[in-house]
């Protein structure tokens, strides 16, 4: 690697033009959110305004943000989404593990169709799952056929529960394969050798080994889901609200962008809250690397 | 011992339990069955849809007469082109700088650049939108003429997209020898040639699947462009989304199933690209 002084025209040259993308049309935008979040919408003749601000008044909109109904949405979001990424998990880690261990010349093929889905719009993954839970949907006509039903499997917490799933699935097997792909197998071997049964070498063997993958595939669903706004839109209705769509309402047909902003970077603190939860994982872990 | 076990039947031999494959069929099943009806039911001559009635080509005519859906579906094949090729220009360029130069505060500057990928996407799309309104940028571009009144989703895009080229790029530039630089610099080659016909050809492979990610990146974005979007311009997701709201039709059918092979034909060609074995030569 060359130092930066070394040829200083072309570090500028290849630098400048990203650097400044990112400061103008990201972290200035960014910090017009900041600030608006700790501002009020102006009084003008005894009269709430509509577009005018009065900047940096306190911290009123953070306040707010903690009554206990906003509360109730984000405490309902964490847990969605964390059992989201658990059912991710249970799901995804025997995909993985099945395609590490099948033959070679399928190993591509399966990777590809899990990833599939990833690359088709998220909306219209979404929508395809409308179709499928809708009361007229394909699961109550199957039920119909066994008796059962109509029964109404949308706009409820199972639906964005599924949906999520649904969604991110592929973020949770491919860090989950990349490293029980990695894994050395005669460890496997020794620990069924020693007497130990399929069962215990899985889980003292396979899946402290494994660690590092489960924890990149837990952050990589968790905070996508805890960010998601499409999915309780479409799939949960107003049953199944979240963070998401608090923000989304506050920016669109509540029009209180001062509260909007002070919950998007609650958001934001949990989101880095977790990135750093994964940095210590990291550093305290001894299995196999991501 | 050896002789009793049945091929395939060793301790490890995970691939061929039973379980295991039932459980890959269930998976894949129910991974695949909500796309594969929305699919074939884009050719049903049903109107509401979930009864199989006959194969007709009916509502691809009439997603085609729809103007507003063909104008949407136009503004974002417009907006991902252009954003593509200003995403892919920036994020090669900054993949260049990080793979050649150390300098000062770089992890910093690493960190910086994988912003974009980590925060809420819900937190950048109303970023931006206050970002656009406070600056006058968002009522600027509404009477400019087309395309240039996309100016803002393209930028809004381009901020998200550029990272990720940047991340591809620079995998592909890990696999390098840099002593076909210094061979070429030797023969007689200035910076400029010895970039041009040394480490851009090297870097094409992963140049083009970075653009064909930005590409589909741009083509799927609906939150950004939900929030960046003023009220006069509308990008496919966007429509399909009003669309959605208002309920299931064989139309949307039919506009997904579109939209859907073309972003799997881009996967495809940027997967086959950036297959090692296939492009390392």
């Amino acid at each position: 690697m060359d130092d930066w002084k070394g040829n200083r025209r072309v570090f500028w040259t290849l630098g400048t033009p990203g650097f400044f993308w990112l400061l103008l049309f990201f972290v200035v935008p960014l910090g017009f959110l900041f600030v608006m979040s700790f501002s009020d919408k102006a009084v003008v003749d005894g009269q709430v305004s509509i577009t005018d601000y009065d900047y940096l008044t306190g911290v009123s909109n953070y306040i707010r943000a903690f009554e206990p109904l906003y509360l109730t949405i984000m405490w309902k979001s964490i847990w969605v989404s964390a059992l989201a990424t658990l059912v991710c998990l249970l799901t995804a880690y025997p995909i993985a593990f099945g395609i590490c261990f099948a033959p070679a010349k399928w190993k591509p093929l399966l990777l590809l169709l899990v990833i599939l889905p990833f690359w088709i719009n998220l909306l219209i993954r979404t929508y395809a799952l409308i179709a499928v839970f809708r009361t007229q949907g394909y699961v109550n006509l199957a039920l119909g056929w066994v008796g059962l039903g109509p029964y109404d499997m949308l706009y409820n917490n199972f639906a964005v529960i599924f949906g999520l799933v649904y969604v991110y699935m592929p973020f949770m097997v491919l860090p989950l394969y990349a490293t029980i792909e990695r894994l050395d197998r005669s460890f496997l071997e020794a620990s069924l050798d020693l007497g130990a049964s399929q069962f215990q070498t899985f889980l003292k063997v396979t899946v402290p080994l494994t660690m590092p993958g489960i924890i990149t595939g837990i952050i990589l669903v968790f905070i996508p889901c805890l960010g998601s706004f499409l999915t309780p839109d479409l799939l949960g209705g107003a049953n199944a609200v979240m963070i998401g769509n608090v923000i989304e309402r506050q920016f669109k047909a509540a029009n209180d962008w001062p509260f909007g902003a002070a919950i998007s970077f609650l958001l934001m603190y949990a989101t880095f809250g977790a990135l750093a939860l994964r940095a210590l994982f990291a550093r305290f872990s001894k299995g196999v690397g991501v | 011992m050896a002789g009793q076990l049945k091929p395939g039947a060793g301790p490890l031999d995970y691939g061929n339990r039973t379980w295991l494959r039932a459980l890959f069929i269930g998976i894949f099943f129910i991974l695949y069955m909500p796309i594969i009806t929305l699919i074939a039911f884009s050719f049903n001559t049903d109107k509401r849809g979930i009864v199989w009635r006959g194969f007709t080509f009916d509502n691809y005519v009439k997603a085609m007469t729809n103007d507003s859906l063909i104008e949407a579906l136009v503004n974002s094949l417009v907006i991902a082109l252009i954003a593509t090729v200003i995403a892919t220009i920036i994020g090669t360029m900054v993949a260049i700088l990080l793979w050649r130069f150390k300098f000062p505060f770089k992890g910093a500057f690493e960190g910086f650049m994988a912003l974009p990928i980590v925060i809420p996407e819900i937190c950048m799309g109303v970023a931006l939108l206050l970002f656009f309104i406070e600056s006058g940028m968002m009522n600027a571009v509404v009477g400019l003429v087309w395309p240039f009144n996309l100016a803002n989703i393209i930028i809004a895009h381009v901020a998200f997209c550029f990272p990720f080229v940047a991340v591809v790029v620079r995998s592909r530039l890990v696999g390098f020898n840099r002593q076909l630089e210094e061979a070429s610099k030797d023969l007689g080659a200035s910076e400029w040639q010895t970039f041009r016909n040394v480490l851009i050809p090297f870097m094409m492979p992963g140049i083009i699947a970075g653009a064909l990610l930005a590409f589909t990146l741009s083509l799927d974005d609906f939150v950004i462009t939900f929030f960046t979007s003023g009220p006069e311009t509308v990008t496919f997701p966007v429509k399909v989304y009003s669309l959605v709201r208002r309920g299931v039709s064989p139309e949307i059918n039919a506009a997904s199933t579109v939209l859907i092979v073309v972003t799997i034909v881009a996967t495809v060609i940027a997967m086959k690209l950036q297959a090692p074995e296939k492009s390392g030569h």
